[in-house]
Parts: structure tokens; C-alpha cells; sequence
């Protein structure tokens, strides 16, 4: 079972996020009205932590457990990290939640999420559905 | 024992959220991102020939096993060791929500919107489903979402991921202040 380690990662991932309460709707319309530090503080600490590994594979030429070079990822640009951007950002004030607390929420019993979780399915098909006619 | 029913403040979180990147690098060089595995679960039930979910979704197995874990996550922080206490947000959104009235801040969110009976409403049809499309057609959009873009890409200094993350948080902001507030009128 070579991948149940991944499961064992997910779990700390969804246990910091929901003891985080960043699957909290109330921490997200606080963080959206910027009315609390609480959000951006996980997003400040997160993120230069990630930074400073990656730096810190890149230097000391790190490989991966399998023995593979670790490539560090590369985005490139689109026209829809902003469209697309811009619409998960409405939804995430809606729902309070993004893809990852999804999951959490539902693991944490409030079952009405497996609705949100079906209707974000449903939106990722219709995108795959209308690709070819949306601007990239 | 106490402290296992406690949220956790940001400057533990944070770290630990950001520390998901590197260790999923090192264990198998695998790339931190949820949302992808919606795209996943559209290819694994109903690909219908559509290119963006023809694709071998099987190399990408392990991003299952990451989401079964976070559900998991879920279950043991929200549920089994849930926090007993009202949420702790600031008491401007406190008073802000009242004034909608929603005014029992126990749990993750306020069951009186977040509930099965809700989503026949138009307030809930709107909140949840009309929310959750739009999550799920935006961050396929993007190519990423919150974990994706704002913590890989953002930590791989990838200035596309600067972009998204940046209209992310203006669409939230957008929304929260000017949409949420008519729909909880209703």
C-alpha cells in the first residue's frame, strides 16, 4: 500500500485545517469582511514555510523518497487563474468553504456539504463541458 | 486532555498546512492540490468523452487517498474532538451575522442556513449549490484552487498562482460584502 501513506498526510492536512477552523464559514466571511487576523495569519505562516522548503530542497538537491528529482511545480499563465479565479472566489464566500475543507466538513458530520460537494462535481464537468468554447 | 478539544491558533495551523508542501515533494514528488481531485472524480464517473477527463486519472490515485485522510482530518478535529465552545470570531462579524440573524455561532457554521431542509430555499439553493458550482467550474477554470495556487504555487514563487490567488480573495471579498448580504435577506 504504497499510497496509504498520502492518507496519512491527509489527515494532518484536514485536521490542521479544520482545528484551524479554516472550514469554518464564520472564519471565512471574517477573513472576506477583514474583520479578524486569524485567516491571513494561517495563509502568512503557510505559505513562507512552503517557500522556505522548497528552497531548501532546490539547494540541497533533495530527492524524493522514490528516488525521483524533485521538480518544483511550475503554473503558467491563462486567462483563467483570473475568470476562473474571480469565480471560485464567489462560490468560497458562499459556501465558506474551498475544495480541501469540502472534504473536512463533511468528515466533521455536517452532511448537507455532500449537496455543496455534488454541485462543485457538477461545476468542474460543465467546465470540462464548455472548455472548448470559453476563452483560456 | 482538554486541549485536544481546542482549535488550534493560526501560528499553529499556518505551519502545519504550510509543511504539507515539502513533505508530499519528499515522499513521492507529489504537488499539493485539491482540486484536482474533483476533476478526478468527474473523469473516474462520467468522463463522456470529454477531453479534459480523458486523462489517466489513475497515476493521480494517491490525491484520493490525500482527500479520504482530510475527510478523516475532519472527522477526528470537528466531530470526535469537536471545539464545545462557540466559535471565537471577532465581535464585528458577530454583530454583523446578528444582524442577519444568525446568532448561534456553535459549531463550524450556522446550521440555520447550512442544513438539508435549507437547500429547498432559494436562500440555501443559492448558499450551496449555486456556492458549490461555482467552486467547482472556478477552480477548474484556474487550473487550482486555495491549495494549489495559494499555498504550492504561491510557495513555489509561480507569479500565475499570485494572479489567482489575487482574484480569489477579490471575488471573495467582492462577493461577501455585496452578494451574501442580499441572499441572507432573503
Amino acid at each position: 500500500m504504497k499510497n496509504l501513506k498520502y492518507l496519512f498526510v491527509g489527515i494532518v492536512f484536514g485536521l490542521a485545517l479544520t482545528k484551524g477552523e479554516a472550514i469554518s464559514w464564520y472564519r471565512i466571511q471574517e477573513m472576506f469582511l477583514f474583520q479578524s487576523f486569524h485567516m491571513y495569519g494561517i495563509f502568512m505562516t503557510a505559505v513562507p514555510i512552503g517557500a522556505l522548503s522548497i528552497l531548501l530542497i532546490r539547494r540541497l538537491k533533495l530527492r524524493s523518497l522514490n528516488g525521483e528529482e524533485i521538480e518544483v511545480p511550475k503554473k503558467n499563465y491563462h486567462h483563467g487563474v483570473i475568470i476562473g479565479g474571480l469565480i471560485f472566489g464567489f462560490g468560497w464566500a458562499l459556501t465558506g468553504a474551498c475544495p480541501g475543507p469540502l472534504y473536512a466538513q463533511i468528515g466533521a458530520g455536517y452532511t448537507v456539504t455532500i449537496a455543496t460537494f455534488v454541485a462543485a462535481i457538477l461545476g468542474t464537468w460543465t467546465y470540462a463541458l464548455l472548455q472548448p468554447y470559453l476563452p483560456d | 486532555m482538554e486541549i485536544v478539544y481546542k482549535p488550534w491558533p493560526w501560528y499553529v495551523a499556518g505551519p502545519v498546512i504550510g509543511l504539507t508542501v515539502p513533505v508530499l515533494l519528499l515522499l513521492g514528488n507529489k504537488k499539493l492540490g485539491i482540486s484536482s481531485t474533483l476533476r478526478q472524480l468527474c473523469a473516474v464517473c462520467f468522463p463522456a468523452k470529454l477531453p479534459l477527463l480523458n486523462y489517466d486519472w489513475k497515476k493521480d490515485v494517491w490525491n484520493l487517498y490525500l482527500v479520504a485522510g482530510v475527510l478523516i482530518g475532519g472527522f477526528v478535529g470537528g466531530k470526535l474532538f469537536a471545539n464545545p465552545e462557540p466559535i471565537d470570531i471577532s465581535v464585528d462579524t458577530t454583530d454583523y451575522l446578528k444582524s442577519f440573524g444568525l446568532s448561534d455561532p456553535t459549531g463550524l457554521m450556522p446550521a440555520e442556513l447550512f442544513n438539508w431542509s435549507s437547500l429547498t430555499t432559494l436562500k440555501g439553493f443559492l448558499l450551496m449549490i449555486v456556492g458549490g458550482f461555482m467552486v467547482g467550474f472556478g477552480t477548474r477554470y484556474a487550473r487550482g484552487c486555495t491549495s494549489g495556487h495559494g499555498i504550492l504555487g504561491l510557495s513555489a514563487l509561480q507569479w500565475p498562482s499570485l494572479l489567482a490567488t489575487i482574484s480569489f480573495f477579490a471575488g471573495g471579498i467582492l462577493f461577501s460584502h455585496f452578494v451574501l448580504p442580499l441572499i441572507l435577506s432573503l
